[in-house]
């Protein structure tokens, strides 16, 4: 009878044969870097129009297919309906949902601050958050102009040519 | 139809003929997977055995109009209740119109019965083979009904080539998986490895898991269902280029019956190995990978004794494939092509069913003739090779036969493949790496030699992203 070690070298379940992996490979950045943190809402008031809140849109990755590896805009919720429209049309991909759009908080005779209120804008800004990184890492999404647009254009021109993004 | 107990009624029991010496098989008896054990017979074993009725008034006299046994073998649909395709029918009469004032005990013999198909129960679908007795009287007849147990055995495969593919997506994910073999048999070890090209998504863990498909029916009215056996987390945390993942899965442990293709043109139960990743945000990337599940014959403890050989049945991987099996197996028609089946009474006369008798009864000449009844190894040492009378041919699980593509409508067809005779092509039942609607597919098929695979991809990826943009496009609509 074998021991037990041979029968496992004899029967074959031990482990296939694998390449080595390069040091360079083991301890480099991994490829995958991308983060990107919905910060810093700003209550802003265009001169004779209403006022609205902007949150920046700070950005850092390596991955290829962004062209700009660190960025930072400004954007507002109506900027965030854009992109979920613009997705919805052009990707194939299934749209996660925005923060709501509170249209009760438009209303007047609010107890605390409406739609400017300091725990709206957070709650708000946590969603437009976990939103924008569902998309960004998304395989699908990753190459629409409109998101590259969103992300690092300091203006989004919204009657851009719509597209895909080739890699470089 | 005996109300209140007037009349004669009587006890039907069926003796099986060597049932001590035959095993039993554990059967899932209904959907519900409630098990009982069953007798188990081969293909062209005789059954036989004796019919015992009991008069349950001693004293008074059983009329009826003839006692007679049949052996059926059918297909029940379940969506089609009540319509049962009988493919195996055969009758015994055991007693001519009369009466019965004692117990009576009536022999039985079905020799040499073919019995094509191993029994299934599954979600849809019902093989079973069974005996009927049947007492005809006037009224109402008495009907006893016992099932018996029929696996069906195959023997090494000739060809076994492992399965080894680089899948992706994109400029996003790109793997290379390779499973050592293509055809299992029930007790075996998938052996395998997922290798990292290229990872730009945030892999959280990866998955296998085999997954059976059952489908019933035939033309418009074909049914699928899918059933998730096992399912085993081989990875957990965030992989990056370069690094290998090893897999091994042993199938002893879970409920698995061997690839059934369109049994009797009626249904088919295959199984399939479902690679799967997820993502940080619960995205699941996944490739489904076909294999064909095959049913080993058992080693018995005395037919072990009787062996030179070592080792036990049980870890019997496989990586030399050119060893011929020796045992005279039938082979199921529906696992190869065309061929037909192989064998003859003589040989089943000698099948590795009967092995624990055979020190006993069998002579010792006969033993030393036939020292791996029940057997199949690739250890057969020369010596035992010499000695086997028959053999037959060695089972030829032909390639092409998982060459037939299956008709899914979304599947992109691998955009350049390469059929090289002695390569196994990959059966895309869902080729799609990305657990989205119209998910873009890139396959290269890694050819064993491996010489061109380079150059193969960069060619390829050019045209499996544009078959991926025109999927996407019309699936979209």
């Amino acid at each position: 009878m074998n021991s037990p070690e041979e029968n496992f070298e004899n029967n074959s379940i031990s482990r296939l044969a694998t390449k080595k992996q390069s040091l360079d490979d083991m301890y480099s950045v991994p490829a995958n870097f991308l983060e990107i943190d919905v910060v810093n809402p700003q209550t802003k008031i265009i001169a004779g129009k209403k006022k609205y809140t902007d949150y920046e849109i700070r950005m850092k990755t390596n991955l290829p297919v962004f062209k700009i590896k660190e960025s930072s805009v400004r954007r507002r919720y109506s900027d965030f309906e854009w992109l979920r429209n613009e997705l919805e049309r052009d990707s194939k991909i299934v749209v996660p949902p925005l923060p709501s759009k509170a249209w009760k908080r438009q209303l007047p005779f609010w107890s605390d601050d409406g739609l400017f209120d300091e725990n709206f804008i957070e709650e708000r800004r946590k969603g437009l958050e976990i939103f924008v990184n569902k998309i960004a890492g998304h395989p699908l999404a990753q190459n629409e102009r409109c998101l590259h647009m969103f992300l690092q254009e300091p203006v989004i021109d919204r009657g851009y040519t719509p597209g895909k993004v080739r890699n470089a | 139809m005996n109300f209140l107990g007037f009349g004669q009624t009587a006890d039907i029991d069926v003796v099986f003929a060597d049932s001590e010496n035959r095993k039993y098989a554990d059967c899932r008896m209904d959907e519900n997977g409630k098990k009982e054990k069953l007798l188990l017979y081969y293909d062209g074993e005789t059954i036989s055995g004796k019919v015992n009725v009991t008069l349950k008034k001693p004293g008074t006299k059983l009329e009826h109009q003839g006692i007679k046994i049949e052996l059926i073998g059918q297909i029940e649909l379940f969506y089609d209740r009540g319509n049962h395709h009988e493919f195996l029918t055969q009758l015994k009469e055991l007693a001519r119109h009369g009466d019965l004032i004692k117990n009576t005990s009536y022999p039985f013999e079905f020799p040499n019965v073919e019995k094509p198909y191993e029994v299934y129960t599954g979600s849809n679908v019902r093989l079973r083979y069974f005996l009927r007795v049947t007492i005809v009287r006037r009224i109402s007849d008495i009907v006893r009904e016992i099932d018996i147990a029929v696996h069906t055995l195959s023997s090494y495969p000739e060809m076994n080539s492992p399965i080894k593919m680089e899948v992706g997506i994109e400029d996003c994910l790109h793997i290379e998986f390779e499973y050592n073999k293509s055809k299992y048999h029930l007790k075996d070890v998938i052996v395998g490895k997922i290798y990292f090209l290229l990872v730009r998504i945030k892999i959280k863990h990866m998955e296998i898991a085999i997954i059976k498909r059952e489908t019933t029916g035939a033309g418009s009215n074909v049914f699928t269902e899918n059933e998730t056996i096992a399912k085993y987390e081989i990875m957990d945390g965030a992989p990056v280029k370069g690094e290998s993942i090893p897999i091994r899965v042993f199938l002893a442990g879970y409920d698995l019956t061997p690839t059934m293709r369109d049994i009797n043109k009626k249904f088919s139960v295959r199984y399939f190995l479902n690679l799967v990743l997820m993502d940080t945000e619960d995205r699941r990337y996944f490739k489904q990978q076909e294999i064909t599940l095959w049913r080993k014959s058992e080693k018995t403890r005395k037919s072990l004794s009787n062996s030179a050989i070592g080792g036990t049945a049980s870890t019997q991987g496989s990586t030399n494939n050119l060893t011929q099996a020796q045992q005279n197996a039938t082979m199921p028609t529906h696992l190869v092509q065309g061929a037909s089946s192989i064998h003859t009474s003589s040989d089943i006369q000698g099948s590795h069913t009967s092995p624990a008798s055979s020190s006993n009864v069998v002579s010792a000449s006969a033993a030393v003739d036939h020292p791996n009844m029940g057997l199949f190894t690739e250890e057969d040492s020369p010596q035992h090779e010499a000695q086997s009378k028959t053999r037959s041919n060695p089972l030829a699980f032909d390639t092409d036969e998982d060459k037939t593509p299956s008709k899914e409508e979304d599947d992109a067809p691998l955009s350049a493949s390469k059929e090289q005779p002695q390569q196994q092509k990959s059966i895309d039942e869902s080729s799609s790496l990305f657990d989205e609607p119209s998910a873009t597919i890139t396959e290269q098929q890694q050819s064993q030699s491996n010489n061109t695979a380079i150059s193969n991809n960069d060619g390829e990826i050019e045209t499996s992203a544009a078959t991926a943009d025109r999927e996407a496009s019309t699936a979209k609509d």
